[in-house]
């Protein structure tokens, strides 16, 4: 038989001092695409899939369906219950997680190379031919709700469904993945099964690949677990309206340690300025112990424990976010350090040694994410969802090197805006109250 | 989060399977001053993560200072005589790399990740740091304010840790690991310059330190890099021996309720003193290991089985054993009860089917599958070095050797479902147990 399996680009990447990456770009007989790193040292296989869509296809009165389905797809498949599944999951010593977030749901999974086949089997029916038993559906969604019941009355958590729901209003980030206690009370098995057609689907996965397996055997094995799946899943909502006015909302919940998060709106990934905006998060809060916010609250004042601050570019909305803890009688004189180094950087921007340190950190911390055949596996998949090229990984401590100084400091003025700055502060604060 | 609390007692984390060194290429040595080094080599990536371990943890704190050895761990990023205040982490950063360290009841640790042709420099600085720490008054007074800080975020704003401590410390009645890592505030609120150079002083020394060097790395390099750095330092002749108060026999069934307003999902926790891994002499621990695996380790548990799916009265079941201790350690069983069914109904429903476990002796098909999955561990493992690293520098901080930790994975498929049942019989015993219901403030318990 002819061989029309192909495989289309090898980039050997080098990076100075650093190791090779090898990506090749598979495509299986049947068309299905997938980045991979093949090495045959550890006889097992990372496989991440990465299904676009994520509990944002959720339908707004159906708020928790898809959620609650990544939770169920593990709880039995053809003709095993989820106890006979179970068993027959852990006998293989393989492990499939579900991870499910605003924008992708995911299926990361490890497996043998002597068992390979049996692991790829029940993969196969796992997606293709999920009960969804009742019983399970209701033992799961009550694990569910108390997840959600424990998550009331938690100070982060309250602070992040205050903060998203100001932000995004009724698009779908405007309320927790997860759903709420009364969705999910209602949710019913036609609610899953309807989740489960909408996000897997042909028209929206991302497929890495690392470890011990080869280009044709890649292949066959993604033909027999997702070629069948249907072509078009649900279409995906459009982008959220931003809306995060400058000020205070303080949250009244009875605990010693205030929690604040804060942010405006951000930059998106495909942005031209994103790397001078990456550069200048990692100077203002972004990294670690170097960054001047670390360095003013937490170094100088010992006002917290951590702070740090994020881009969060999501595929229909970007925010610029931070977090904060400190004593309730504390937290008004963090909140205020945080907005004076905002309007510093923002006026005066960064310094060139600052600028210089940065990159140096940057540039060398960046070989250290691939240290493992799965954080590989996932990062593959999150390079093809952004549409960055497969040679990306030695293109892109360049692209931070040649970042200038103007541009950051542009960007600074740009993007950094003191007074749009918004605190959700849960705790009893003293001094701070909600303004407006 | 950097200089963070490792919190051994998590008992919501999932139990790790532990794996065997089957094929891990490992290579362990002492310097000449006492210090013992581990090497092993993954050679996939050119990263090095370079450890230092010390055999000092909260429980050797002294009387009246607890929090000083995690505080003592904040203060080593400050300054030594040829580096700044925040100079350490700023240079690892300089070089691309990250930093960070924890503290636990048998151990002090400081971890460096970076490209492994810096790995002499990582080392002449944690040499450094051993013996020259110098510290300001400010120092001390900006460092204590954030491990206050540290102390509200991770306990004082979380009833479940803070219920936690209470069963911490009603399960230990004499030994330390009844006071929590991170310290009691109002000792944390004392603690001062002489408290932390104290125990520094006492410590940290080479004679009371593991290296533990892994990634891409020969272990000759590393032990003509480790006599330089590390080599040449003297050795502690006055290091004390840790001689802790031990527990006496437990004789009175212990229980307690936590309320507060911030709980949501009440849940049911007992512990039991128990056993901890000794050196030569892991079986006993190998077979609560199991037990543990059986009872609440996986979706297929026992706990799990009678609990969830047939009586429909938990959402969650979990058993835990913390075999990696310098002095005694517990056994751990939670249970969150599912909507409508009490405290009570959860915690008899536990009690019954731990009985039930016992009397009716352990499947051996679920112990087969156990193994077969320990044993897929080992190959899993292999893809984190450090990781084995990790396990390496708790072993040897907790009483254990290399042989110790190499002969573990054969003594746990050597178990036999008999030794289980036994072991559960000997820990499982009302007398050494505490009972904790963690509630709701504004429920009663009648």
């Amino acid at each position: 038989m002819k061989r029309i399996f192909a495989t289309l680009i090898v980039f050997v990447i080098a990076l100075p001092a650093w190791a090779e990456i090898a990506i090749e770009e598979v495509t299986s007989p049947s068309g299905i695409k997938a980045w991979l790193v093949e090495d045959h040292s550890i006889p097992f296989t990372a496989l991440e899939l990465r299904f676009r869509g994520g509990t944002s296809l959720d339908d707004p009165d159906k708020r928790g369906a898809v959620y609650l389905m990544s939770g169920l797809i593990e709880e039995g498949a053809g003709d095993m219950d989820a106890r006979t599944y179970a068993r027959e999951l852990e006998s293989l010593a393989a492990s499939f997680r579900y991870n499910a977030t605003d924008d992708t749901v995911s299926i990361s999974a490890q497996f043998l190379t002597e068992n390979r086949d049996d692991v790829i089997d029940l993969l196969r029916t796992t997606i293709h031919e999920p009960r969804f038993d009742q019983d399970a559906v209701d033992r799961v969604r009550a694990q569910v709700l108390s997840g959600l019941m424990s998550d009331q009355t938690d100070p982060n958590d309250i602070a992040g469904r205050s903060f998203a729901q100001m932000a995004y209003g009724d698009h779908p980030y405007g309320t927790e993945g997860k759903g709420t206690i009364e969705s999910v009370t209602a949710l019913t098995r036609d609610d899953v099964v309807t989740a489960y057609q909408g996000v897997f689907a042909k028209d929206r996965i991302f497929v890495g690949a690392v470890g011990d397996i080869t280009p044709e055997e890649l292949g066959a094995l993604l033909d027999k677990l997702l070629a069948d799946l249907p072509e078009t899943g649900k279409p995906i909502p459009g982008r959220a309206d931003v809306n995060i006015p400058g000020g205070v909302s303080v949250v009244e919940f009875d605990t010693p340690q205030s929690v604040a998060l804060f942010g405006h709106a951000g930059i998106d990934r495909d942005d031209p300025d994103f790397f001078p905006a990456y550069i200048l998060n990692h100077i203002l809060g972004g990294g670690g112990f170097e960054s001047r916010l670390m360095q003013e609250v937490r170094e100088k004042r010992g006002l917290t424990y951590g702070i740090a601050t994020y881009l969060v570019p999501k595929d229909l909305a970007s925010v610029y976010l931070g977090s904060v803890s400190s004593g309730n009688d504390r937290i008004a004189d963090a909140v205020e350090v945080i907005r004076d180094e905002w309007a510093r950087a923002a006026t005066e921007g960064v310094t060139q040694k600052e600028l210089d340190d940065a990159k140096t950190y940057l540039t060398g911390a960046y070989p250290l994410r691939f240290d493992g055949n799965g954080q590989i596996a996932g990062i593959m998949v999150g390079m093809q969802m952004e549409d960055l090229p497969i040679d990306y990984i030695a293109t892109r401590n360049d692209k931070v090197n040649a970042v200038t100084l103007e541009e950051v400091n542009r960007v600074a003025a740009e993007l950094l805006d003191p007074d749009g700055l918004h605190f959700t502060v849960v705790g009893k604060p003293v001094g701070l109250e909600t303004t407006n | 989060m950097v200089r963070a609390l490792a919190l051994s007692a998590a008992l919501m984390a999932a139990t790790p399977l532990a794996a065997s060194e089957g094929h891990e290429a490992v290579t362990t040595f002492t310097l000449d001053n006492g210090m013992d080094v581990v090497v092993i080599e993954d050679h996939r990536a050119p990263v090095v993560q370079h450890m230092v371990w010390y055999r000092a943890g909260s429980a050797d704190e002294p009387v009246g200072s607890s929090g000083v050895a995690h505080f003592l761990e904040h203060l080593l990023f400050k300054g030594t005589d040829t580096l700044a205040p925040g100079e350490f982490s700023a240079t690892v950063a300089a070089n691309g790399g990250n930093d960070n360290a924890f503290t636990s009841y048998d151990y002090t640790a400081y971890f460096q990740r970076v490209a492994a042709d810096r790995l002499e420099l990582m080392m002449r600085m944690e040499a450094d740091r051993m013996r020259n720490i110098r510290l300001s008054e400010n120092d001390i007074v900006t460092e204590r304010d954030v491990i206050l800080e540290e102390r509200n975020q991770r306990t004082d704003n979380s009833p479940r840790a803070l219920f936690g401590e209470q069963m911490s410390a009603s399960q230990y009645l004499n030994h330390r690991y009844g006071v929590p890592i991170i310290g009691w505030r109002h000792e944390m609120e004392t603690l001062d310059m002489e408290d932390a150079l104290s125990f520094y002083q006492t410590h940290y020394a080479p004679n009371n330190a593991i290296l533990v060097v892994t990634g891409d790395v020969e272990p000759d390099e590393v032990k003509s890099l480790a006599e330089q750095y590390y080599g040449v330092i003297p050795a502690n002749p006055d290091l004390p021996v840790r001689v802790r108060s031990q527990e006496p026999p437990q004789t009175a069934e212990r229980r307690l309720t936590y309320k507060d307003a911030r709980v949501s999902q009440p849940y049911v926790q007992r512990s039991y003193l128990a056993p901890e891994r000794d050196p030569g002499e892991q079986e006993k621990a190998a077979a609560l290991f199991l037990l543990a695996e059986l009872l609440g380790g996986s979706t297929t548990s026992y706990l799990n089985e009678k609990l969830q799916f047939d009586q429909q009265k938990a959402v969650y079941t979990g058993a835990f054993y913390r075999g990696v201790s310098l002095d005694d350690t517990t056994f751990d069983l939670i249970v969150v009860p599912a909507a409508g069914v009490s405290l009570q109904e959860a915690e008899d429903a536990m009690d019954q089917a731990v009985a039930d476990f016992i009397a009716e002796g352990v499947n051996e098909e679920d112990l087969d599958r156990i193994k077969m999955q320990l044993r897929a561990a080992q190959t899993y493992a292999r893809d984190n070095v450090d990781g084995i690293g990790n396990r390496y520098g708790r072993a040897l901080t907790s009483g254990l050797t290399v042989e110790d930790v190499q002969a573990w994975p054969d003594i746990l498929q050597a178990v036999t479902g008999d030794e289980i049942i036994a072991a559960a019989r000997e820990v499982l015993q009302p007398e050494a147990s505490v009972t904790g219901w963690l509630m709701k403030d504004e429920e009663v318990t009648q």
